[in-house]
Order: structure tokens, then sequence, then C-alpha cells
């Protein structure tokens, strides 16, 4: 196995199905982004994630996929202690994250929800939310990067379409210069236009170097996006690799 | 006045009247309420008369003043479990309140005899005490379950905030703004009102028996600003001790009821 391009084969439990993910040479090797040791969450009769072991690769696009209720959301809210294990242990690139300061692991680790949350005022006073520093200037740099003209800047937040409100919250979590990007089912209120476009500056991101973190459970989404699918089931790892590997097919 | 026992019984046979008019409406649309209304009439009715007799011998110029101190403890710590028993969401909300009320008593007594606006005695010290702490326990109530149902309505964006690494203070800050606003916006309308619209028992009490007008007035003015005080101090310690004890140590807001987490 190759270093670069190769996520390493896992066998934390003993039933993986780890396998090469390098079709597109954007995942890289070294330290996991992140690591579930035996990660459990929520009560023994009502578990939402159930002794889970998983490494998503330290760089690329990693979708985690599943079926309602598979606890793809909790594991992604475990990367930035929304949520925090009830048993075993989260690690972001080999630390243990319950060791961090969680103040500054989320500024490092940001976060756009599945519905945009935009704040009251403008765009530029939901950007000072993140950045309280943040000028016209900072701004206009943030927002081309989440795809919105800097005219945006002066726009009222609550009157954005759910489109532009998910860009505005995408430079608003880009402001905090995070290192990592977790996207909780970003486009599924979004049409197809606005979710081709969030995709593209996903895909952006990682090319600039950010990984990126997508929870989805739109097959053709996972085909298009992953290099990296981890694949969950009842709160467990079902399957994981490459989306093709993943999927099966083509 | 000779008038007012049998006012206070005509009163209280009228009351009953009506309480024969919703005995009756529960059992034509079958509310099933019936036994529940003599229960609460019934109770109600023992309890006052417990506390009128007690109250006879509390400000009765003979009894030591510190029976009037223990009274006004009972009706802090009274006070204190109401507000608990209405927001059960919030961790440790009984001592929350306990502190809440028993600083607002603590000041209102400085002020209300500290500077000599009223006597020591009985009779003001247990009336004084039940407005004051009465008119903030109905805010403490308000502020506690508004603050719950905010913060578990609008947990997506004070998610989002913490998401940003703001620390829970600024994340709920917002939302305890608003919540503190609809607490405290009822007392000040209330004083605004005064004498146009709310007209003071107070001072209606005192004019009746045989207070100079302006004297009474002075009195309820007093009063009145007494209990805004005390009602925004007791309100801004609840809104703060609560939601401290809504964030967890690690900056995350603690599961509240009705609240819609995510499925996936």
């Amino acid at each position: 196995m190759s270093v670069d391009g190769c996520v390493r084969n896992y066998n934390f439990a003993g039933r993986r199905n780890a396998v090469a993910a390098g079709h597109t040479g954007r995942v890289s090797a070294g330290e996991p982004l992140f690591a579930f040791e035996a990660v459990s969450v929520g009560p023994p009769e009502a578990r939402r994630l159930d002794g889970l072991d998983a490494q998503l690769p330290g760089g690329g696009l990693t979708v985690v996929a599943g079926p309602s209720g598979s606890g793809k959301s909790t594991l992604l809210r475990l990367c930035n202690r929304l949520d925090v294990p009830s048993e075993g242990r989260v690690r972001h690139r080999g630390e243990d994250i319950a060791q961090r300061d969680p103040l500054r692991l989320r500024r490092e680790v940001a976060m756009v929800f599945q519905r945009p949350v935009t704040f009251a005022g403008t765009v530029l006073d939901n950007l000072r939310e993140a950045d309280p520093g943040c000028d016209a200037a900072r701004g206009a740099e943030l927002l081309e990067r989440a795809g919105l003209a800097a005219t945006f800047l002066a726009r009222d937040a609550g009157e954005l379409s759910g489109g532009e409100a998910q860009r505005a919250c995408l430079a608003r979590a880009l402001a905090t210069d995070p290192h990592v990007m977790l996207m909780d089912e970003p486009t599924s209120a979004l049409d197809a236009k606005a979710t081709a476009v969030l995709e593209r500056l996903a895909t952006q991101l990682v090319q600039d170097g950010t990984p990126v973190v997508w929870v989805s459970h739109s097959e053709a989404q996972m085909r298009r996006l992953g290099d990296f699918v981890l694949l969950l089931d009842g709160g467990r790892v079902d399957r994981e690799g490459s989306a093709q590997e993943v999927l099966g097919g083509g | 006045m000779d008038s007012a026992g049998e006012i206070g019984f005509i009163g209280l046979a009228a009351s009953l009247v009506l309480v024969g008019v919703a005995f009756a409406i529960s059992l034509r649309l079958r509310l099933r309420l019936e036994r529940e209304l003599v229960v609460s009439v019934t109770r109600g009715l023992v309890q006052l008369l417990i506390v009128g007799a007690a109250l006879a011998i509390i400000i009765d110029p003979g009894t030591p003043l510190v029976w009037s101190w223990v009274w006004v403890v009972g009706i802090v710590v009274f006070a204190a479990a109401t507000v608990k028993r209405r927001a059960p969401a919030v961790p440790g909300l009984f001592w929350i309140g306990l502190l809440a009320n028993a600083v607002t008593g603590v000041v209102g007594f400085a002020v209300a005899f500290g500077l000599g606006i009223f006597p020591v005695r009985g009779t003001t010290i247990v009336p004084i005490a039940g407005m004051l702490i009465g008119n903030s326990m109905k805010s403490a109530i308000v502020v506690s379950e508004r603050l719950v149902e905010a913060l578990s309505e609008q947990r997506a964006e004070v998610e989002a905030r913490l998401a940003l690494g703001q620390p829970w203070v600024a994340a709920s800050r917002p939302i305890l703004r608003s919540v503190m606003r609809t607490a405290l916006s009822p007392q000040i309308e209330n004083t605004k009102a005064l004498g146009i619209v709310f007209l003071p028992g107070a001072m209606t009490g005192l004019i009746l028996a045989g207070v100079d007008p302006l004297d009474a007035v002075l009195v309820q003015l007093a009063l009145m600003y007494l209990i805004l005080g005390g009602v925004a101090t007791t309100t801004a310690v609840t809104a703060l001790g609560a939601v401290r004890r809504l964030f967890t140590s690690d900056h995350r807001l603690v599961v509240l009821p009705r609240s819609t987490r995510h499925t996936g």
C-alpha cells in the first residue's frame, strides 16, 4: 500500500472491510483525521453509536453515510465535541479530543449543519460572530471562498435563499480558519443547482488542503464526492472504503 | 371596617355559586373535573383559613418579631420549591430559586426597613415579603420556563454558535436577553399603568382605612418600586443561575424536553 493515496487497513474489531481508497489520489495517509475507539453514545437501551471502531483518513473528502438513525450525525458531532462518547475515545490527529480545549477544538474543526442557521443581522454581522475582527476585505475573501459575491456582506442574513444561506454559513465556518470542515447533510434542503455549487465548494476546500467530512444519505452524492466512504448501520460500521468498493458497480 | 367580615362571606358565597357553574359545565360537557373542583375548592378554603389564623397570631403586636421572620423564610422556601416544580428541566433550580428569592428579600428589606421607609413590625414584614417574593416568584417562573423552551426551540442556533468556538455565555446571550425582557416586561407594564389601568390594592386599602390619600400613594409607590427592583433581582439571579446549569463544563447544551435533536 503506497503512502500517498491510501488508507491504512485498520482492524480494530476484527469485522472490518477496510480497503485501499486511492482512486482519486486526494486521500492522504499519516495520522488519521479522526479515530473512534470502541465509541458508544447514548444509554445502553438506546445506543446512537454502539462500540464503534473507525478511522477517517488524514485528508480528502470522507463521506459518512447510512440509513436514518444509523449514527452518522452523532459521529460528526463527536468530532467537535457537540456530543461526547458515553464510552470509548475519539482522537483527532492522534490526540484524545477529551483532553483538548473544546472551544479551540471547535474553531479548528468547523461545522456546517443540515439546515442553514443564520444569526440576526447582516451577513458581515454573521461573519463577525466567528471572527470579531472581520472587516469588509476579509469578509469579501471569505464569501468568495463560499461562492458568494462581496455584495452579500450588507445583505440581511434572514432574507437569503436556502442555498445562499448555506453558503453564508460555510463562509462563517471558514472565518475561524479551520483545519477540518464537518458538513452534516448540508444539501438536504437545497435544490439541485445549489447542491452542485456546495459540492464544488467542498471539493475546492479539499484541493486547498482542508479535509472535509460530509454526511450524506445519497448514493449518487457518495459516488460524486467520496474519496473515502464510511457506511454506518445501527451505530456500527457496516462497510468502508472507496465509493465503488462500498457501493459496488460503477 | 365593621362590614369587612360580611363582605367576605358574601364574596365567598358568590364564589361558590361560580364554582357551582363550573361544576355544572364539567358535568354537562363530561369534562370529568367535578372531583378536582371539589378537592381544589375545599383545599383552598382550608389552606387560607389556616393561613389567616396563623397570620392573625403572627402580626399580633404581642407576638415576637422572630415569628414574622420565620414566616418570611417559609415564603422564600415555598417560592423556590414552586419555581423548581415549574421548570424541572433545570438541574438545581430549587437552590437557584432559593438564592434568588433570598437575595431579593435581603435587598428589599434592607431598602424598606434600613432606609426607614416602613417600620419593622409584624404587620409590615409579612405583607411586604408576600408582595415582594410573590411577584418575584412569578417572574422567576416565567424566566425559568421560557429559558428552557427557548434553548430547546433554538437549539440549532445555540449549537451553531458553540460550533464557532463561542463559550456558552456568548452562545446563550441573545436568548438570555430575550427571555429576561419577557420576564421583566409585565412588571414594567404594571408600573407604567399605575393608577390608570392597574389600581393598586395596598393604596386602596389604606385610603379605605382612613389614611391620607397622598400618604397612601407614597406607600404604594415605595412598594411598587421595591417590587420592581425585587422582580429584576430575582429574574437576573434565576436566569443567570439557570442558564449556567443548562450547559456542561465543556460548553455543550444539555438535552432538554421538546428538543429537536438530530436523527442521523
